[in-house]
């Protein structure tokens, strides 16, 4: 239970429930859908990026817990911020999930509640499902992301 | 004789723990609790006699069949053509040559789609399907279509999983050169008509193919009686080893089919001109075929006819009609597929809790259950959902592991309030 509990922390749970930054931008955004054919979980990033700052950030999509939770806080993470501070916090994130980073995960923030999904190799995707739709967004182009 | 503990809960005469003990994977723990295991249709368990056959074969028969005169390789073939009469006997074919050993369903459906279907189906033709299918039912289907130019249909299902019959019907039209339906649903459970929609096929003189997958394990299987054209199944499902899978065909349709894979052991003759065609089952039997697998599902079937085939149908029913009442007496849970006749799978979600949430929790339990689309995306769409959590049954399930999976789901519940 112990590390169920660190897994499905209270605020993972409450962005669950009451995500974030839900729902469209309108035009002229950049968007781009993830897709995880193992659960069906399905995610729609969408962006304002100006003078190389995110100036906006909203996603859609229907996923567990983790990966709704996880686009949340990327969205509440990278607004405001430059695309390449985005990008590091990417870097890090998946550092931490996947139980590669070197232990200071300070700077991550709120983020770091996403800790416990490292015991949960199944659940790695889900965590991670947003963070790449968001990263294929910046890089612009029209297929779904998938993660398989 | 007033039943033994063990059997109480249960039908009568079928000691379920004392089957449990056949099988030592069931004996483990997970995250510390002991094992629940209802991902059945995914994977059954296998019973000790079939891991010591696989064993002995490796350690005392091993060879290659029907190629050397020495005796092991002489032992190999004997026991290779013994499964095939086994295999016959048990779904009441009417010969043995109507038995052809594949890895899976899935290799069993592609063959006929390669062979039968190549050759009969053409621009403008049909091929007509359900909305219940397995991927592995509908991928060949379409990518023949693809191929040929023809058109794939699917016939609908009502809000309960039932197919709907009066469209199924309708849609078996003149241009209809083939029909493929699932025996038993791997999501819902649902148990086909299949004896009557094969009928109304051949009405029309429309071949048809039976996916089996999911019905032999847990239903009786006669396929001159269904009078089924084709019938494929799996044998990991069947408590046998992976890679090892049947399809049925009748054999004059055999005989006119062309073969699938070119290879040794399928040729009766070859030069470099031409060659001759060996005649069924070897015609569809390209190359060393895994008779390890054959081997262990002789045991896996022998294992199933000494307990009976009625008497495991009658405790799995015990066992679904129980997991039923237990589930839907959950505030919050809704049971997706609850068709009449059901069998095998029980198919589920949660209010407020995604399917994947849910195996995560019962898993830290010790209960593994299967969440997903279940190789059936068409089939969650038209339910309007991303997934469901399934727990699918098997003879070594007990009442005990269903309150473990509603306590599991109560936990769940808890965590997510
Ligand atoms: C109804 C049905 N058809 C086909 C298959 C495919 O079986 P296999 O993967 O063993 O080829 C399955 C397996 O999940 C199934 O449930």
């Amino acid at each position: 239970m112990s590390d169920l509990r660190e897994l499905y922390q209270e605020t993972i749970l409450g962005h669950y429930k009451k995500p974030r930054n839900f729902g469209k931008l309108p035009p002229p955004s950049r968007h781009r859908e993830g897709y995880n054919p193992l659960c069906g979980d399905k995610v729609t990033v969408y962006m304002h990026v100006k003078d190389d700052v995110v100036t906006d950030i909203r996603f859609e999509g229907s996923g567990c817990a983790i990966s709704t939770a996880s686009a949340s806080m990327m969205t509440e993470a990278l607004k405001g911020k430059t695309v390449a501070e985005a990008e590091e916090i990417f870097k890090r994130f998946h550092e931490l999930v996947t139980g590669k980073e070197a232990g200071d995960n300070d700077n991550l923030g709120k983020l770091a509640v996403f800790a416990g999904v490292r015991e949960f190799p199944a659940r790695v995707k889900c965590a991670t499902l947003a963070w790449h739709t968001f990263h294929a967004a910046l890089e612009g182009g029209e297929q779904p992301v998938s993660t398989e | 004789m007033p039943p033994r503990p063990a059997e109480i809960g249960s039908s009568a005469g079928f000691d379920v723990q004392r089957i449990r003990a056949d099988f030592p994977i069931l004996q483990q723990k997970i995250h510390g609790k002991p094992l629940v295991y209802l991902d059945n249709a995914a994977s059954t368990q296998k019973p000790r006699s079939v891991i010591d056959t696989l064993v002995r074969y490796y350690e005392e028969d091993n060879a290659n069949i029907h190629r050397g005169v020495h005796l092991l390789s002489e032992r190999a073939t004997e026991t290779y053509e013994a499964t095939r009469r086994r295999v016959q006997r048990f779904i009441n074919a009417r010969e043995s040559r109507e038995v052809i050993f594949v890895r899976g369903t899935t290799e069993a459906i592609n063959l006929v789609a390669a062979t039968f279907g190549r050759q009969n189906v053409g621009a403008g033709d049909d091929v007509l399907i359900t909305h219940m299918e397995h991927h592995s039912n509908i991928v060949p289907w379409q990518m023949l279509c693809e191929e040929n130019g023809a058109k794939l249909r699917v016939a609908p299902i009502t809000d309960a999983g039932e197919l709907r019959l009066d469209e199924f019907e309708k849609l078996l039209g003149p241009r209809t050169r083939f029909v493929s339906v699932t025996h038993v649903s791997n999501t819902l459970g649902t148990v086909n008509p299949v004896k009557h929609i094969v009928d109304m096929a051949h009405r029309r003189k429309i071949p048809i193919l039976l996916d089996g997958a999911q019905a032999i394990p847990h239903i009786r299987v006669d396929v001159q009686g269904l009078d089924c054209d084709f019938y494929a199944f799996s044998g990991h499902k069947l408590y046998g080893p992976t890679g090892i899978g049947v399809l049925y065909g009748k054999a004059e349709l055999l005989e006119r089919m062309p073969p699938y894979q070119g290879g040794g052991d399928m040729i009766s003759s070859v030069t470099f001109e031409k060659t001759t065609y060996n005649v069924p089952p070897y015609k569809f039997e390209a190359g060393t075929p895994n008779i390890a697998g054959t081997v262990g599902l002789d045991t896996a079937i022998q294992y199933i006819e000494n307990l009976g085939m009625d008497a495991i149908a009658a405790h799995e029913q015990d066992l679904l009609a129980y997991a039923t009442e237990r589930l839907s007496a959950i505030d919050g849970v809704t049971l997706i597929g609850t068709a009449k006749e059901r069998s095998g799978a029980i198919s589920f979600i949660l209010d407020g809790v995604h399917p994947h949430d849910i195996g995560t929790v019962l898993d830290q339990e010790g209960i593994a259950i299967r969440t997903g689309h279940h190789c059936t995306q068409p089939l969650m769409d038209r339910f309007g959902v991303p997934a469901t959590a399934r727990a699918a049954l098997a003879l070594y399930n007990t009442r005990e592991d269903i309150d473990a999976l509603i306590a599991g789901i109560l936990k769940v519940q808890e965590m997510f309030r």
